[in-house]
């Protein structure tokens, strides 16, 4: 009853091609936003449950945000553009170290020209958005195979990207600035002055930077390169036939993709990890995007929030029922049932619903609009 | 309306071979289309008929021959730049993006008039979300023409088969095409569908100007919709005139019907 549409005039196609068209969505989504802006930061500020302590916003909500983006970023390649790709770990390391590198300053000498490159150490903010470039040319790089391989044997293709990737930042010194642990520590992230810290700065600093490049996203995904990338993926034939270069709608799916995914990945690195070392972007991120992707709703970015969200937290929920409950069950057995639960969670949703989440939210929304009547 | 006959040539094939392996799906074939007319290319299963757009269109490089359109005379390119050139197309089996909304596969055959790159699509707004607006606008009316109103936010999947073909046909339009080549618009429609094609093509022809090319085996539409049709058998153009001419060869007869012995 309250989710109806009736009345709701539009009168232009501005109107029309709104991201959220129906008001009780815009309404819906405002509220959401004005929670996540205003609400939990109020309520962390002042410890209210359940922010009581840190561990919600620390544990939850920061790898979440993050993930969500690195999630947008593979949606927008797996999804949009139909190129199954494992490699998603690899250029959130990319992002992750170039940033890395950018930040402490860049020094390559060219001993044979008697020349030498050197970058001056570049603020944070800078560094990462230069990250998730330097990802944006790698992809671009591993995307030219795209252009003769497809299905499957992409994915294996990518899959050489993850392995290649994970080897050179483990063993080559120079990515980690010769430290003899392997593992780098992130700077103080300063950005344009403000010294961000503490878990709510860290949080807030994500929210702001992951609602604007979804936002992003979906503008570039409900415009004409979007239209073109699910061209190429619905019927790549055709698609060329109406105009479509193949080549460029490829590669500027795998460089946004890619853009997006260094981003998160230095924000991993940076905001979230603090240190860390290769085994943090290792052919498991790749798959748990993935993951997130297919079960959030290939070609949805609201599906790659939830997705993100069942996949991060559901486990983490399931951990948590058993000691909630004061059933007496060892650690070890909590989280064997923890796999055995989720897993057939997964296959149940995947056999239910096959096209994930956003699949079941917009048929929710079909029976919504008719309720209570059946038709 | 409809431009004055004129004789002037719009694209002309001349002397095209192909042939996949050990068949040759065309023989030295030539023939030409004009500018503002309906040219038919008919033929019994397997005459090539489908090979000639293929060629024509930039799928299939032709073994021998040239293939001259708005007077740029080339032997091989690219089926986007065929697209560029003006060259619109639809498929026997329907070939819409499945995924996509009926509106949305009819705003990608915009993709080519799109001006605004990467960052302006980004940011949408300004330029971008001017541009945007107008395709929208102009896609609408081709929406409005082929009298899909009701459909334009359903995925082109859950559409019924003649719909499909019609959606089809509003992408080719979108291109706004100098030359539309029709690969069997009516398979698998009935004939009130047949009838809403067959005025939709004239429609196209008459208002737009657009010249159209189509393969089709239902011979009372043939006749009825085209200017000239050209009768292709074994890879072979075995006639070519107006629907009369052709009606009476005895090439064609016999091609259709077999040789009495």
């Amino acid at each position: 009853m309250l989710y109806r549409e009736a009345g709701q005039f539009k009168t232009t196609y501005a109107e029309d091609m709104a991201i959220f068209p129906i008001r009780q969505d815009r309404i819906a989504l405002a509220v959401l936003l004005g929670i996540a802006f205003i609400g939990v930061p109020l309520l962390a500020t002042f410890h209210i449950w359940p922010f009581g302590s840190d561990y919600l916003l620390w544990a939850i909500l920061l790898p979440f945000l993050i993930l969500a983006l690195a999630a947008i970023g593979t949606n927008i390649l797996v999804g949009y553009c139909g190129q199954i790709s494992l490699g998603s770990g690899a250029f959130m390391a990319i992002g992750a170290y170039s940033a890395y590198k950018l930040v402490t300053g860049v020094h390559i000498p060219l001993a044979w020209l008697s020349f030498a490159i050197s970058i001056p150490p570049l603020p944070v903010f800078a560094s990462i958005l230069l990250g998730g470039l330097i990802a944006a040319g790698v992809g671009i790089l591993f995307g030219i195979p795209s252009l003769r391989i497809k299905g499957l044997y992409l994915a294996v293709a990518t899959l050489a990207a993850q392995f290649f990737f994970d080897w050179a930042f483990l063993r080559i010194p120079w990515f980690t600035n010769y430290a003899p642990s392997g593992s780098v520590n992130a700077p103080e992230l300063n950005f344009f002055g403000l010294i961000v810290q503490s878990p709510i700065e860290r949080y807030l600093l994500c929210l702001l930077l992951v609602t604007l490049m979804a936002l992003l996203a979906k503008n570039l995904v409900r415009g004409n390169l979007g239209r073109q990338w699910m061209a190429i993926r619905d019927m790549d034939i055709a698609a060329e036939l109406i105009g479509i270069r193949p080549l460029y709608a490829k590669l500027t799916a795998f460089a946004v993709s890619s853009f997006i995914i260094g981003v998160a990945g230095a924000l991993w690195a940076f905001v979230y990890l603090g240190s860390w070392e290769p085994l943090a972007f290792s052919i498991d991120r790749s798959l748990q995007l993935l993951f997130m992707v297919i079960i959030g709703g290939l070609g949805s970015i609201m599906g790659s929030f939830v997705g993100a969200a069942f996949i991060l937290i559901v486990p983490i929920m399931l951990n948590l029922i058993p000691a909630e409950l004061g059933v007496p069950l060892s650690t070890e057995t909590i989280a064997h049932f923890e796999f055995i639960i989720f897993g057939s969670l997964i296959c149940y949703l995947l056999i239910k619903e096959p096209h994930g989440f956003a699949r079941l939210i917009s048929i929710g929304k079909e029976k919504l609009r008719l309720w209570p009547f059946p038709y | 309306m409809r431009p004055p006959d004129t004789n002037e040539i719009l694209l002309q094939v001349e002397g095209v071979a192909l042939s996949f392996g050990g068949v040759r799906a065309l023989k030295d074939v030539s023939l030409n289309v004009r500018k503002g007319e309906i040219r038919a290319i008919i033929g019994p299963n397997g005459a090539g008929k489908t090979s000639m757009l293929n060629v024509v269109n930039g799928f299939y490089h032709p073994d021998r021959g040239t293939i001259t359109f708005k007077g740029r005379t080339r032997d091989r390119m690219q089926p986007f730049e065929a697209a560029r050139g003006g060259i619109a197309r639809t498929f026997q089996n329907v070939a819409l993006f499945k995924g996509m909304s009926a509106l949305d596969n009819i705003m990608a055959g915009r993709t080519l008039k799109v001006r605004r790159g990467l960052l302006w699509q980004v940011l949408r707004c300004g330029p971008a979300l001017k541009e945007e607006l107008e395709h929208r606008h102009r896609v609408e009316e081709i929406i409005d023409f082929l009298e899909i109103e009701a459909i334009r936010k359903v995925p082109v999947g859950r559409l019924p088969y003649g719909l499909q073909k019609r959606v089809e046909l509003g992408r080719a339009l979108a291109m706004e095409p100098d030359l539309l080549l029709l690969d069997e618009p009516m398979a698998g429609m009935n004939l009130e569908e047949k009838e809403d094609m067959s005025r939709f093509i004239v429609d196209v022809n008459n208002q737009y100007g657009t010249t159209i090319a189509l393969i089709e085996h239902d011979m009372a539409v043939v006749m009825d919709l085209s200017d000239r049709v050209a009768v292709l058998d074994h890879g072979v153009k075995i006639a070519d005139g107006t629907p009369d001419e052709v009606k009476n060869s005895q090439a064609v007869i016999e091609a259709y019907l077999g040789v009495a012995h």
